[in-house]
């Protein structure tokens, strides 16, 4: 029997949905299992009921969770507080927000502890000790708002570590932290595991943070395993097609792909679901996938899939998207940035960037929170104030603000933000959005905007049915499409995209990266602001590396990623996690 | 890990510019309620000495000969401009010298200030009320939330909250000092010369009224605030390392609570110095706000101007703190 | 509310109509509103036609004082011998216009008060603010004595008092709720495209402060009704031989022993009138929790 046994957990919300449908794991002391999902697909909520606990709305309705031969299910009252921390621990996602502000760290480590007044401190210090942080006196009297991201998610692992659990659940812990801190915290994970024989279920929405760090890896869909099996097993020779779907979305640091989509929209709960839940979307689904039962089949090498195919996907054609080598020398930029210098108040956030966008040209502007980059984008647009520098287009200068600036300007420069959420008003239809757009950069007006609108959604791919709709009932990468469309209308000579894709799921992400794909073979000039280095290598020619408000690296992008020069650019390339090398992959 | 080492000095720096930071923004906070309490007693001093037209005539009746309006004016200084008029008015108020009524000529200062201790001495005895039983009742409503006793406490706090203080004070009058029982007096006598706290059954209903509405509207932000706090994912964490519901509510939950409901609490504080003026007449309680509106009803603008002054700048200042305190 | 229920029949339930799906719908909707809304309008109402219903004058003594309740005069008479159910019919002409004048005046111009100082920020803001917190350091029912008892009391004064006590608050509300809509992306986005703004705060920034506005003019409507019967109560509001239900409770209060009605009846409206606010402005602020949460 393993350490850690689940069997048949199954969480339900009022109306009899499953939002964890029949999850069943086991797992030895000392092992970690990945669980990788997209957004809905249940993970947080399993995450949450290994410690036997539901958010409101939602009820543990079956299952065991076997711990070290305890079924923390079983337990009610103290009991099951003394398992929760004591036997089964839990890093929140974001500790900025779970660390409670009131109170000391050190008080929030301890009070986890069993053990006597006394005793404590020592075990406090050794957990802060044993994750890297100061176990002084004067640092454990702080409180959460007085340390870094990075030194609170160690708070939270030391929390967690302290009572000394068989179990830690560890729920999207490094998402929100920088490439570098994230491999330093996952390096810390590992090495606990090891030393303290701990089990570990550390859950994710990115493959290559959980293929680092698993030993095993289950892939999560609309609330159930679709696929369990060996890290290298599940992440090269995928079984099961969301798997392998999944896979061909990841962009990769090595070598240009391009990234292909999974059509259609994630499963969507409902009480009276029945076949596969990935039917909808899935390339290869028969006929009787729509109506069939389908359990987990067992592989000889301990694998478990949930499809009725014998034979594994294919994967899709990547071709390596040819390297268009833009003209050099071209005679004029689309995009000049000539020694440009901003900040707030007394804080200088960009010291002299110098760039270039040539026409056609995909630039990429790489940098880590903090760097500038989202400054340096709104200067560009207009919304922030330059104090030096100058920016042209097609070489007419362009005022500091966009309220200076004429209507052509303010038309030839369009920009996309990060946050499709709030990318549009949500009490205002998508078409009325894009309409604004048109007939005020546009300068249409009439009946002529309606046509217009609908042939913006066209290229975006997005039905002209959407245009009645408002936000709320567009999913994420609808909104995208949508924002990216209503810059489209006003047929822009740049793009400014940032962070367009760091709020999606990867399978979302690859639509929107081949829809820009698509407008820059139109011809478009596109400067991207981004922090994924994969997704720079997937779709740009040029890329200029942002640290601390300066351009310490610019180099095309094969020759930046072959033989990066800066040491801020070779520490980002040495900490971006990679998925391994799919054997044939080419 | 090398950086760890410099954690500490990293930190102590920015708490060192944080608290300098702070520092600046008291600073620019104060001048700024400077510059507001300066144009408050503009405000005041134009409304009383401007508005009217003739003081003087205002003061002695249509009647009056020109004579001894001339000697009134002469008298008051109403001769000078206006501006001249207000720098000496604020300048003295600044010394503490609120001019003298003209009722009978004794100086406003002393006039007021035994009113101010038995207002001063109903507001406290209110907010002493206000406090810890709103802090109870929202709190027990919080964590019985959607319970009857939760549902009760919002129906009755939708009713008691739409009340103007002076009918729950007419109300309180007739249920505990006239119709249905005769428990308290109903009119507050508290002879001249006398503390208010010797005189306790006369300060109960004034204190009642200002109390009620102070409990049932503070309450319900308490109530509000601690459900926002226990919705928060530190009180989910808390939950999940296997805290006792007593050790999540108290440790956990109330701290965090009280700092958002510390500002509203200084908001009911400014509430019940508004709500002073209107209970003190509805109880004939001798304080400022009755004194008020006896002196505005025979233009005692001396005294006027000083008590509408004394309840601005407490108002200000309450109002103000409950700002500070959120922005925090 | 007749409007949002057309709208929502009108046209198919699979395409509700614009408006149906605005925030003012979603808040009118509101069954709790919808119970304020009519509770006040029906003290409006009450008050407009009560003098024409009232039985006898409101305004001569037709009795002894304070007789008790008979079958001539069911609620008795007052301390002038006046007859009380004629006073109460009577007594609220002034309350239904002027409380819900100077509770809209004050949301308009509070609300555009507080959206210019958000959307403009810096000075703008600065200034504004320091002059409505000049205000907001008067209680309302001191401001409005203090410049009643100089100027006089008429009917456009009160309002005008009231509105200038409440537009303070009320900016501060909205300026709360569009300072945030300053950085939405949507609101970037339309000032980078140069578009003017007075369109921006007609486009971008109502459709997302309805709510709030709803929830202030409920409140506002309250304290308007509150304070302007705690002027009458205090002498201050409108004058003999005029009366309104505040004067029938000061008047009266000596007689409260033996005549309760006179002081009853008159509380009884006032706090239908202000619990009908009340209902309003806490249902529009339920329909705001749950819109934000679905945000």
């Amino acid at each position: 029997m393993a350490y850690v046994e689940v069997r048949g957990l199954t969480v339900a919300i009022g109306d009899g949905s499953l939002i964890v449908d029949d999850a069943s794991l086991d797992l030895e002391a000392g092992q970690v299992l990945g669980v990788v999902g997209e957004s809905g697909s249940g993970k947080s909520t399993l995450a949450l009921a290994l410690l036997a606990y539901a958010r409101q709305g939602a009820h543990i309705t079956a299952g065991q969770v076997v711990v070290g031969g305890t079924d923390m299910l079983k337990l009610t009252g103290r009991p099951l507080r003394l398992a929760r921390g004591g036997t089964v621990a839990y890093v929140p996602q974001d500790p900025a927000t779970a660390l409670n502000p009131k109170l000391s760290i050190e008080h929030q480590i301890s009070e986890v502890l069993t053990e006597p007044l006394k005793e404590r401190p020592a075990i406090v210090q050794a957990a802060l000790e044993s994750v890297g942080l100061p176990s002084t006196r004067e640092f454990s009297r702080r409180h959460p708002a007085a340390l870094s991201g990075g030194q609170q998610q160690r708070v939270a692992l030391a929390m967690a570590i302290a009572p000394g659990p068989g179990l830690l659940v560890l729920d999207e812990p490094t998402t929100g932290l920088d490439v570098t801190t994230q491999a330093r915290v996952l390096e810390l994970v590992d090495n606990l595991c090891q030393q303290r024989q701990m089990a570990a279920i550390y859950i994710s929405h990115d493959l290559a943070v959980v293929a680092d760090v698993a030993d095993r890896i289950a892939v999560m869909y609309g609330g159930q395993f679709v696929e369990v099996g060996e890290a290298e097993q599940v992440t090269t020779a995928p079984r099961h097609p969301y798997t392998r779907a999944l896979i061909d979305a990841v962009p990769s640091v090595r070598r240009r792909l391009r990234l292909s989509a999974i059509p259609g929209r994630a499963a969507e709960l409902s009480p009276k679901r029945q076949g596969c839940v990935f039917y909808e979307r899935c390339a290869l689904a028969q006929e009787r996938c729509q109506t069939d039962a389908i359990g987990l089949a067992d592989y000889p090498d301990g694998g478990q899939v949930r499809c009725i195919l014998s034979t594994p996907p294919p994967a899709a054609p990547r071709v390596i998207v040819d390297e268009a080598e833009p003209a050099a020398d071209q005679k004029e930029a689309a995009l000049l940035v000539k020694n440009l210098a901003a900040g707030y108040g007394h804080t200088q956030v960009l010291h002299d960037v110098s760039f270039a966008v040539g026409p056609g040209e995909c630039v990429a502007l790489v940098g880590e929170s903090g760097s500038g980059k989202t400054t340096l984008a709104r200067c560009l647009i207009g919304l922030h104030e330059r104090q030096a520098g100058e920016v042209l287009v097609f070489g007419d200068y362009l005022e500091p603000l966009a309220r200076q600036r004429t209507p052509e300007q303010r038309r030839d420069i369009q920009y996309i933000f990060q946050n499709p959420y709030a990318s549009l008003n949500p009490r205002r239809t998508v078409g009325d959005s894009i309409g604004v757009a048109v007939k005020f950069l546009g300068g249409v007006s009439g009946k002529a905007v309606q046509a217009e609108v609908n042939a913006a959604l066209e290229r975006v791919e997005l039905p002209a049915a959407l245009a009645g709709r408002y936000p709320a009932e567009l999913s994420g990468g609808q909104r995208q499409r949508a924002a990216i469309a209503r810059a489209l209308v006003c047929h822009p000579k740049v793009l400014l995209c940032d962070e367009v894709t760091s709020a999606l799921d990867v399978s979302v992400q690859a639509s929107v990266i081949e829809l820009l794909r698509g407008l820059l073979e139109d011809g478009l000039s596109m400067l991207f602001v981004t922090h994924n280095l994969a997704v720079v290598r997937s779709i740009a020619h040029r890329a200029d590396v942002l640290e601390k408000g300066r351009i310490v690296e610019s180099a095309l992008v094969e020759q930046l990623f072959a033989t990066p020069e800066h040491p801020y650019t070779q520490q980002l390339l040495a900490n971006t996690l990679e998925l391994a090398d799919p054997a044939g992959g080419e | 890990m090398a950086d760890l080492t410099l954690i500490p000095v990293a930190t102590t720096a920015r708490q060192g510019k944080r608290g300098g930071h702070r520092l600046r923004r008291l600073g620019s906070l104060v001048a700024q309620g400077v510059v507001t309490l300066f144009l408050v007693s503009a405000l005041v001093f134009f409304a009383t000495q401007a508005l009217p037209g003739d003081v003087a005539k205002m003061i002695l009746g249509k009647t009056a000969t020109p004579d001894r309006l001339a000697v009134l004016r002469e008298q008051l200084g109403l001769n000078r401009p206006l501006l001249v008029q207000y720098w000496d008015w604020l300048s003295g108020v600044l010394h503490g010298d609120f001019g003298e009524s003209l009722a009978n000529h004794e100086p406003v200062t002393s006039l007021i200030g035994e009113r101010l201790v038995n207002s001063l001495s109903l507001a406290l005895a209110a907010m002493l009320v206000i406090i810890p039983l709103s802090l109870l009742v929202g709190v027990a409503a919080a964590t019985h939330k959607d319970s009857w006793f939760d549902k009760g406490f919002l129906g009755v706090s939708m009713v008691i909250n739409a009340l103007p203080d002076f009918i729950i004070g007419t109300l309180l009058i007739a249920l505990l000092a006239t119709n249905v029982s005769h428990l308290l007096p109903p009119v507050s006598i508290i002879p001249v010369g006398d503390n208010p706290w010797q005189h306790l059954s006369a300060m109960i209903l004034p204190v009642a009224t200002l109390s009620i509405s102070g409990v049932f509207y503070l309450g319900r932000l308490v109530r509000v605030s601690f459900i926002d706090v226990t919705n928060s994912e530190y009180i989910e964490m808390a939950r999940l390392k296997g805290m006792s519901q007593r050790v999540i509510t108290f440790r956990h939950a109330l701290p965090n609570a009280l700092a958002a409901a510390i500002p509203a609490a200084s908001l009911v504080a400014a509430f019940t110095i508004g709500g002073v003026v209107v209970v003190e007449y509805v109880f004939n309680y001798p304080g400022i706000g009755m004194l008020l509106v006896e002196s505005l009803g025979n233009q005692n603008l001396p005294v006027i101007q000083a008590l509408v002054l004394i309840v601005a700048v407490s108002y200000f200042f309450f109002n103000r703190l409950a700002d500070a305190l959120e922005r925090r | 509310m007749a409007t949002a229920d057309l709208a929502a029949t009108g046209t198919s339930p699979k395409s509700p109509s614009r408006f149906a799906r605005s925030d003012l719908a979603r808040v009118l909707r509101s069954r709790q509103v919808q119970i304020g809304l009519a509770l006040t309008i029906i003290m409006v109402a009450f008050a407009i036609v009560g003098p024409y219903l009232a039985p006898m004058s409101p305004t001569e003594s037709v009795a002894g004082l304070y007789e008790a309740p008979s079958a001539e005069y069911p609620l008795g008479t007052e301390h002038l011998g006046y007859d009380v159910l004629s006073r109460v019919l009577a007594g609220g002409t002034h309350l239904a216009w002027m409380a819900p004048l100077s509770a809209v005046l004050s949301v308009l111009i509070g609300a555009l008060v507080g959206v210019v100082a958000a959307y403009y920020g810096g000075a703008v803001d600065m200034i504004l603010m320091r002059l409505m917190d000049v205000l907001l350091a008067f209680p309302l029912v001191v401001f409005i004595i203090l410049f009643v008892s100089m100027v006089g009391p008429q009917p456009w004064l009160l309002v005008l008092l009231v509105v200038i006590g409440m537009v303070p608050g009320v900016a501060r509300v909205l300026r709360g709720a569009a300072l945030p809509l300053k950085q939405r992306e949507y609101v970037l986005w339309a000032t980078a495209a140069g578009i003017p703004a007075r369109r921006i705060l007609l486009r971008e920034y109502l459709p997302n402060i309805w709510s709030p506005l709803m929830v202030e003019l409920g409140m506002r409507l309250m304290w308007a009704i509150g304070s302007l019967a705690s002027i009458s109560y205090l002498g201050y509001g409108i004058q003999y031989p005029a009366f309104d239900w505040g004067t029938m409770i000061e008047e009266n209060r000596n007689g409260l022993q033996g005549q309760p009605w006179a002081v009853i009846a008159p509380i009884i409206v006032i706090v239908l009138f202000t619990i009908g606010s009340n209902i309003m402005a806490e249902g529009a602020a339920r329909v705001v929790a749950r819109t934000e949460k679905d945000k």
